[in-house]
């Protein structure tokens, strides 16, 4: 492994975006990475870990955040990264930390997945950058990102400020060519704490004067990404770049739509944003009045369109249909033709399904038999969805089913409200079930709940990535373990049960029917581990079983001679 | 496809040194000489699609020519519909093989030949699983490689490059089987391969 600093990596790597910025991190000096796993950021962290970064999950998005302004505040480099959804778990500090800003640097990979491949929604978190007024960088490709998360560094220690690094789906795990560059440059910041109380504690004496502090950095950053397209410093390409073609027609576009538009549009005049928030309005101003035609090519919402729009330059956007989904390039072409005409139908395969040995089968199988109302929730097991089971009725965010169960147990009749049972996962009750447990506990439905928490020991959709209730650490080393079942009994859950209802579905069915007539709050772990899993579970079980041996072997060998 | 496509069989042909980066100005011209191929490969969760597209991309990469790779994974361990685009030649752009404009579709498994044959451009190459003899197979598992040979007869790249990319993305113990994957994959194609 290449000592810290150094860059003597390979001239051509083939890597993905996500592999990119952790290289990128890596060379950068980032002394600390972590985030929450989710499908297209996981392997930001995981490789990050591979090149010995220090990378850790955190048990949710807002508390990566936290201690990722923790780090920043005492001036260290810091890469916090999640998917589209997280950011809205993260969105409560992510608003102030903008007032308080960074003494190091703090850059905060929001990856989207426009065309929702493995989400539930396709929010445009573009959106944030402008609502949290933090400025915004968007690669292209995996060469930017290893680029931009650099120039990013540089903006967030310059203007002490959090920067957004908006991904996509297509940018995080499509794969091309990066030619590292010398990231490590500059020298790393050496993490130390200063007081800076007016700074940092948001009383609104405080934050009235952040606030406006906000507002002229971002006014700052502006007239600096004005001058992008031609200040490049050496070594690194421009965030906004001007390419100059054709005059009779002009394209702005950020992101892979860029790449979709130079190929849909071989001889046109580009306007390449990085730089998303704040937009370079005058150079996008010139570049419009330069041009007979200018359209704005970007995927999700406008918000490119909108904000030129407001600004008065003449611009022309998509169709409304190109709104959902992603872009590719016969749908740019379409796009730049102004054809609104019906789309062929995307190939139709094979949907996913719960794994053939999945311990979950008999879970679903006797919610199923005895159909009750399920309050689902996110992860593997909301393939409990399709067929055969069709055994989930509701399915919203990271730990809604505790809350929606509640709900719905509150107001429906007794008879209906007793079929009613909420059913989560491992990883996401420690996401954000606790919660919802907690609600539980507080305000009881007099029909009782059930909560079913499938514990298949990792956190499986997203590739078997480690959680607190696993008692290891993302690069699969022992630490302390969350138990899932102590928690429900600490909240004060009068009948917790813990469970293999994959080895005892008949005493799971017994179990269950119980519970439901009960008019008490329940919960039932159902615990087996995850089939895919299993055999790496054991390895690093007996591994860290090795660990505690020597551990304590080497504590004995310590002691005073006379103790032993 | 490109008037450059038909001459521009010889990989070295159009390449510029200052495409690769997109620099400035001069990217207009880069792009009409680009030349590209476009390979889709297709399955099912499990069986090496992805693998084998990494593999390609990674000999593409060997061969010294620009390229990009692009799939969706998430569900792909779930047993649902994979697939996989390869681009490679002198400046690839987008990282997606547009609709019907694939040059070669490499599909694992039989159920997910019709789904995809529209993502193939007329007069593309289909190399479906049937043209690889079970019997002759060494390991199951490495269909993938045997149908990465059957490609490498039609692509203008290193066989080398590619059998380098195989030992690459494998384990030392799986190489000589996959070796005879990829050698039965290159005999049978020799004179086969449908075209659509």
């Amino acid at each position: 492994m290449a000592a810290r600093g150094e860059n003597t990596h390979m001239d051509r790597q083939l890597l993905s975006g996500d592999e990119a910025v952790a290289l990128a991190a890596w060379h950068a000096g980032v002394a600390l990475g972590t985030g929450y796993p989710g499908t297209p950021s996981t392997e930001i962290l995981e490789s990050f870990d591979e090149l010995d970064g220090r990378a850790q999950w955190a048990p949710n998005e807002k508390v990566a955040l936290e201690v990722g302004l923790g780090a920043a505040f005492a001036n260290a480099r810091t890469l916090v990264t999640m998917k589209h959804v997280g950011l809205n778990v993260a969105a409560d500090p992510l608003f102030t930390a903008a007032y308080t800003g960074v003494s190091g640097a703090l850059i905060v990979v929001t990856a989207d997945d426009p065309g929702m491949a493995s989400s539930q929604n396709e929010q445009d978190n573009r959106r944030y950058a402008i609502a949290a007024g933090l400025p915004m960088v968007e690669p292209a490709d995996s060469q930017d990102a290893y680029d931009f998360f650099v120039a990013a560094i540089e903006i967030s220690e310059r203007w002490h400020i959090p920067v957004l690094f908006r991904m996509t789906t297509r940018v995080c795990h499509s794969k091309s060519i990066v030619r590292p560059g010398n990231a490590a440059a500059a020298a790393v910041p050496r993490p130390h704490f200063e007081h800076d109380i007016n700074g940092r504690v948001m009383i609104p004496a405080n934050a009235r004067p952040a606030h406006r502090r906000l507002r002229a950095k971002l006014v700052e950053i502006a007239a600096w990404g004005e001058r992008q397209a031609w200040e490049a410093a050496p070594g690194h390409m421009p965030l906004n770049r001007i390419e100059s073609g054709d005059k009779a027609l002009g394209v702005i576009a950020s992101g892979v739509s860029y790449l979709h538009a130079a190929e849909a549009a071989p001889g046109a005049s580009f306007l390449r944003i990085g730089l998303v928030n704040p937009l370079p309005l005058e150079r996008a101003r010139a570049f419009a009045a330069s041009h007979a035609r200018t359209v704005v090519i970007e995927e999700g919402d406008p918000v490119i369109a909108d904000s030129l729009r407001a600004a008065g330059i003449a611009v022309e956007s998509k169709a409304e249909m190109y709104r959902f989904g992603e872009l590719d390039v016969p749908r740019v072409r379409r796009i730049l033709a102004g054809d609104t005409s019906p789309e062929p139908a995307a190939p139709r395969g094979k949907p996913p399904e719960l794994c053939p040995a999945c311990p979950y089968h008999t879970v679903y199988a006797t919610l199923k038999k005895h159909d009750c109302i399920v309050a689902g929730d996110i992860g593997c097991y909301t393939l409990g969805v399709l067929p055969p089971y069709q055994a989930m009725d509701t399915c919203v965010a990271m730990g809604a089913s505790i809350g929606v169960g509640l709900g719905l147990r509150h107001v429906l009749p007794p008879q209906e409200a007793r079929r009613v049972v909420s059913i989560i996962g491992d990883s996401t009750f420690v996401h954000s079930g606790i919660g919802g447990l907690v609600e539980m506990a507080y305000n009881p439905p007099s029909t009782g709940h059930v909560v079913i928490v499938l514990d298949n020991g990792t956190t499986a959709m997203t590739g078997q990535q480690e959680h607190p209730a696993t008692g290891r650490t993302l690069d699969h080393g022992p630490t302390n373990k969350v138990s899932i079942e102590g928690v429900a009994t600490a909240i004060g859950i009068p009948s917790v049960t813990v469970i293999d209802a994959y080895a005892e579905p008949e005493e799971f069915e017994r179990l269950l029917l119980e519970r439901l007539a009960a008019s008490e709050l329940s919960v039932i772990v159902a615990r087996r581990p995850c089939i895919l899993a299993a055999a790496d579970i054991r390895k690093w079980e007996k591994q860290a079983a090795g660990l505690r041996a020597q551990a304590a072997e080497q504590a004995a060998f310590d002691l005073p001679l006379e103790d032993r | 496809m490109s008037a450059e496509e038909g001459a521009g069989n010889s990989l070295g042909n159009g390449m510029d040194a200052g495409q690769a980066n997109g620099t400035g100005g001069r990217r207009g011209a880069g792009r009409a000489a680009s030349f590209v191929t476009n390979v889709i490969f297709a399955g099912l969760g499990g069986q090496g699609v992805i693998k084998a597209s990494d593999i390609l991309a990674d000999a593409a990469l060997r061969a010294g020519l620009d390229v990009k790779k692009s799939e969706l994974h998430g569900m792909s361990q779930r047993g649902g519909s994979v697939s996989s685009d390869v681009r490679f030649g002198t400046r690839v752009l987008s990282p997606m093989v547009p609709r019907g404009e694939a040059d070669y579709l490499v599909v694992l498994a039989a159920s997910e030949v019709e789904v995809t044959r529209p993502l193939l451009r007329p007069g593309g190459v289909l190399l479906s699983p049937d043209l690889i003899p079970d019997a002759d197979l060494p390991n199951k598992r490495s269909l993938n490689v045997a149908l990465l040979g059957a490609l490498s007869r039609y692509l203008d790249l290193p066989p080398e490059a590619m059998l380098d990319a195989v030992k690459a993305a494998l384990p030392e113990r799986l190489h000589a089987v996959n070796a005879a994957a990829f050698q039965l994959g290159r005999k049978v194609a020799a004179g086969q391969g449908t075209i659509s």
